[in-house]
């Protein structure tokens, strides 16, 4: 027995870290991580409302969002990589040549 | 409240303080572990919600290969340490955003479950055969589109961080 809003509080603050870190962060793998956090937080809310209304399509989507997740992190780390190569920084806020 | 809803504060308690530590630590690699903190949580929540595939899953998956692929990404850049570099000048405003997301969804959440009146549920035992029945009966097509999103990031990968041989 369990109240669901708990649960999407949970969620929430989660998902509220999440945004902050990819906003505030400078180093690409940093915000990559916080994206992580949103996923996370997005699965929590699929499993409990799976667990809620006793469906279990919820638990479904939230393996598609993880398998999902781990390709963005496979991808998005060989970027890192390449990026480091070229520029010998991951920092963010110096990819900028598509900016204007 | 219920054992469940111990076990449920307990685990959210921790993870919590893992997921604003991981976007707060001086250290990418204390982040790293920050991060491992928060998943194998997030996971115990699956566990006490009686979703005990997902919550596996999430262990093997999420503890087991994402952050060992975030620490080699750690390894295999140089990042240098410190608040000043890790952080942009805008993280107070970044701060202010995250505060008001997390405001408005909890508004959102308790105009819609108001927590003073929420009824608690009982957890539905979703079985690792009722789970994999909904996927290769309802689903299939959602899971071949799965399995082709990973094979192109696979390929996808392997090009972008390859080393250019004689150009």
């Amino acid at each position: 027995m369990i109240r669901l809003p708990f649960v999407l509080f949970f969620s929430a603050l989660l998902f509220s870290a999440g945004v902050y870190g990819v906003l505030a962060r400078r180093n690409a793998v940093m915000v990559l991580m916080a994206i992580e956090l949103m996923l996370n937080a997005v699965n929590v809310n699929l499993v409990a409302f799976s667990s809620a209304l006793h469906e279990v399509s919820g638990q479904v989507f939230a393996l598609f969002v993880i398998a999902v997740a781990a390709a963005e992190v496979g991808i998005g780390l060989a970027i890192v990589i390449l990026l480091f190569r070229n520029r010998e920084s991951i920092n963010i806020d110096e990819v900028s040549l598509l900016k204007w | 409240m219920s054992a469940q809803e111990y076990a449920f504060v307990v685990l959210a308690v921790v993870g919590a303080v893992g997921a604003i530590a991981v976007v707060t630590a001086r250290n990418v690699v204390h982040a790293a572990l920050y991060l491992v903190v928060a998943l194998l949580s997030v996971g115990g929540i699956y566990l006490v919600l009686a979703a005990e595939f997902v919550a596996w899953v999430q262990i093997l998956i999420y503890v087991g290969a994402i952050v060992i692929l975030f620490l080699f990404g750690l390894m295999l850049t140089k990042a240098p340490i410190g608040r000043d570099t890790l952080d942009n000048q805008q993280r107070w405003l970044g701060a202010l955003v995250g505060i008001g997301v997390f405001a408005g969804l909890v508004f959102l959440i308790q105009d819609a479950f108001d927590v003073g009146e929420a009824e608690a549920f009982e957890t539905f035992h979703a079985t690792t055969g009722a789970v994999g029945e909904s996927l290769f009966r309802s689903y299939v097509l959602p899971f071949e589109a799965v399995s082709f999103v990973l094979l192109a990031a696979l390929i996808g990968a392997v090009v972008l961080a390859r080393k250019d041989e004689g150009s």
